[in-house]
């Protein structure tokens, strides 16, 4: 069986979250290997979720949240990229491909760009293999 | 913590789901997760009777914690949580699986698919175990609003809303209230005069006793929250005492200055001591301190000297003072293109090249050459180019459509056949007749012998290379349906102007917290549902400030924003939502880093106890703060690490 990647998408109430609703009622097809988590703002994704989701066997993770200027809390967004920014080195230090983790602004009517986000991450880090925090490889 | 006793929905949607994902199967996988009750599945739960089913369940089998397996929580959470409210539970004691836009339609039909569904309500189950009853709570608001630009949507919403005998401050930062509409002349496509149907307005908005009127006045600063704001505003001197001044104007008439009047968009002068026009409300009048003798030289005073009233006051300084109010409705308009960025139409080189402003003027009774439409020499013109679109619809410039420009042009026609019979031109990319009898109107020009020519105009030029384009200009454009180049000789070209935000936009967004669309509009909450409000609560937006619109749509939308803020008015109260932050005092380091980084200043250090402090009432929920806190002091309610690590485990096992 050909490894099927297991991704986290952090996606924000007011911005992504409905462009995946879109992308959705617009029966736009992605690879279901995404798993949404809805957060009021990308800003409250934390290094803490991030290792939560690496931890419980996550092989990708997609922060997503408005586009610059867009935020629904005005800069809260700022704070997802700084945050990814930051993390990417600490990944690629305990072994962890900084590939791994994405961020993508996706607005409300962009449901074609999230789906297309989704293909191309989703082939990303199956071309990645497994993460080495996934013990529990397996179907979707 | 009562245990929980969890009861799962899983929707069937008709076949939206269930055509895709096997509902039977993910209701019997439900059964076996932990803390569930019971699990059913239901053809439509948002329907009456699915409601009920899980009111019954709530009271028969006694659940404390609801799953429903259905659509997008952005659509059907609020339906729910009532469910949850009417059967006395905590509506917060909910979560929903959204495996319709997020699974069953956004993959492939196949197995996996199912296998997709039963993760995301193990997820749900797993997190709604951690929830907690979140309190709404309830605050008093100010009846009074804040209404800040006095155009005509200005105007309508600070009347709408003063009907109901509530106080409204109605804030414009010019000498007179009347806005864009107070300049035009007729207005399409009824061709009424815009003065005959917005002066009586003007006098009825001044006169009206729930109406203040702040001319001349700005806002300077605005703090607090929905319902309970604090605007401090800035009055700028008029040098003239409203209280004394009777408005003869006499000052007006014997002032030796003078300067390019802004309201005649500068075709015409005014004295440094004016009102903007006849008809300006209030009729009184304002020293331009930029032209007047006295503050340039400290000379002249020849006002002071005529004025029988005593209202002369060279010393007056510029007044700031308080508001306490409870809904802002922001009416400030647009500004229009400025034309000399398209060089090579000509304005400002040609004299008789004129902006669509102008020429409004220009025909109006109360302009410059008392509405006769004559050129910088004084002749009639015997033909003139009307040039669609400069600046709109036009990539170099502003991409988007500035909706009334068509109609001024044919409105423009109109009038230029009634007062001079000149031969029209309009050069057009689409005509675009969208109103009510807009069309008609349409048809009707088309009629009079106006002559269309589709096509974007490239330039204006004053250089003949024909007899009969001797001292003309000539525009050239293509004509695309013809399919080939066109040299049109005319006296007078118009350019009908694009609408644009105003200059100063950003500063006022940034003061109300507002967001603005690519176009550099102020942006509404919903593009469709909700054009009226913004993502500040409590600040509404009507009129032009959120993108081009005429006169009728202006006024709907003011009138709209007006209902708004009486609806909240009515309830004298607001609820505060139970998505916030709050902060354990006992693990606070106060360090501060949340202090800097809530967008809404809605966290405060308290200086004695050494530890931040939350504004409940301010706070938007979006956990930034509790994303960043070092010590884990804050949590953000509904979505804590503890629910948000359940979730993501549930997904991932």
């Amino acid at each position: 069986m050909s490894f099927e990647p297991k991704i986290v998408g952090f996606l924000c109430n007011w911005c992504s979250y409905a462009g995946a609703d879109l992308a959705g009622v617009s029966r736009l097809r992605c690879p279901p290997n995404i798993r949404i988590i809805r957060v009021m703002c990308s800003g409250r994704v934390n290094e803490l979720l991030m290792f939560k989701a690496l931890a419980a066997g996550a092989d990708g993770i997609l922060v997503s949240g408005c586009h610059p200027g867009d935020c629904h809390y005005i800069k809260g967004n700022l704070n997802a990229r700084r945050r990814v920014v930051g993390m990417k080195p600490f990944l690629e230090a305990i072994g962890i491909e900084p590939e791994r983790l994405r961020l993508e602004w996706i607005g409300a009517s962009e449901g074609l760009k999230f789906v297309e986000t989704v293909k191309s991450f989703t082939q990303t880090v199956k071309e990645l293999g497994p993460s080495r925090f996934n013990r529990r490889q397996g179907g979707y | 913590m009562e245990e929980p006793r969890i009861g799962v929905y899983v929707c069937h949607c008709g076949t939206n789901i269930a055509g895709t994902v096997d509902v039977e199967e993910v209701a019997k996988y439900a059964e076996t997760l932990p803390h569930v009750v019971v699990s059913r599945h239901y053809p439509y739960t948002c329907s009456d009777p699915g409601q009920e089913l899980i009111k019954n369940d709530i009271k028969e089998l006694g659940i404390n914690r609801v799953v429903v397996a259905s659509c997008s929580p952005r659509l059907h959470e609020k339906t729910f949580q009532g469910v949850l409210r009417e059967a006395g539970l905590n509506p917060y004691l909910f979560q929903m699986a959204n495996i319709r836009e997020h699974c069953s339609w956004l993959h492939e039909p196949g197995p996996e698919v199912t296998e997709k569904a039963k993760r995301m309500v193990r997820a749900a189950v797993n997190r709604v175990s951690h929830h907690i009853p979140l309190e709404i709570r309830s605050v008093p608001i100010f009846p009074a609003t804040l209404v800040i630009g006095g155009g005509i949507a200005g105007m309508q919403a600070a009347w709408e809303i003063a009907n109901s005998n509530h106080m409204v401050y109605l804030v414009e930062r010019e000498p007179s209230i009347g806005g864009h509409m107070a300049q035009f002349d007729k207005t399409f496509p009824t061709l009424d005069c815009a003065a005959c149907i917005l002066t009586p307005k003007m006098t009825e908005v001044a006169r009206h006793p729930f109406i203040r009127i702040l001319t001349y006045s700005e806002v300077v600063e605005i703090s607090g929250y929905v319902g309970n704001f604090r605007v401090k505003i800035r009055r700028k001197p008029r040098y003239v005492d409203e209280g004394k001044c009777i408005g003869c104007l006499i000052c007006q008439e014997k002032c030796p200055w003078t300067a390019l009047s802004e309201f005649d968009a500068g075709t015409r002068k005014r004295k440094a001591i004016y009102t903007p026009f006849a008809q300006a409300v209030p009729n009184i009048p304002v020293i331009d301190t930029e032209h007047c003798a006295y503050f340039l030289k400290g000379t002249c005073r020849a006002c002071e000297k005529f004025c029988d009233a005593n209202a002369i006051n060279f010393e007056q300084s510029e007044l700031i003072f308080e508001l306490d109010i409870g809904n802002i409705i922001i009416a400030t308009g647009f500004d229009t293109f400025d034309a000399f960025s398209i060089p090579q139409y000509g304005y400002g080189r040609y004299p008789n090249v004129f902006t669509s402003l102008e020429f409004e003027r220009l025909c109006s009774p109360t302009g410059p050459t008392e509405g006769h439409i004559v050129l910088a020499d004084g002749r009639q013109p015997d033909s003139v180019a009307i040039v669609h679109c400069v600046g709109s619809r036009d990539k170099n410039y502003h991409e988007y459509c500035s909706r009334v420009c068509c109609m001024h042009a044919l409105k423009y026609s109109h009038l230029l056949k009634e007062k001079t019979n000149a031969e029209v031109y309009q050069m057009y990319i689409d005509m675009r007749c969208f109103g009510k009898g807009y069309e008609e109107f349409y048809d009707r020009i088309q009629s009079e012998g106006i002559n269309f020519i589709r096509g974007k105009v490239a330039k204006v030029s004053d250089e003949a290379i024909a007899e009969e384009e001797k001292g003309k200009l000539i525009v050239l454009v293509e004509d695309t349906l013809l399919g080939h180049m066109l040299r049109v000789p005319v006296d007078m070209v118009i350019l009908c102007i694009a609408l644009e935000p105003r200059k100063d936009a950003n500063e006022l967004a940034r003061l109300f917290h507002l967001g603005r669309s690519a176009d550099g509009f102020f942006l509404e909450r919903h593009p469709k549902l909700d054009p009226v409000a913004t993502m500040s609560e409590g600040i509404l937006i009507a009129g032009c400030c959120q993108g081009p619109k005429d006169i009728p749509d202006s006024v709907a939308q003011a009138s709209a924003a007006a209902a708004r803020a009486l609806a909240m008015i009515a309830r004298g109260k607001i609820e505060v939502p139970a998505i916030t932050a709050s902060i354990d005092e006992t693990k606070c380091s106060g360090c501060k880093i949340c202090n800097l980084l809530c967008p809404y200043n809605a966290i405060f250090f308290d200086d004695e106890a050494k530890v931040s402090r939350i504004n409940e009432v301010l706070c938007q929920g979006c956990g930034v703060c509790a994303a960043a806190c070092p010590s884990s002091a804050i949590t953000h309610n509904y979505f804590t690490a503890e629910e948000i690590t359940a979730e993501i485990e549930g997904v991932l096992a």
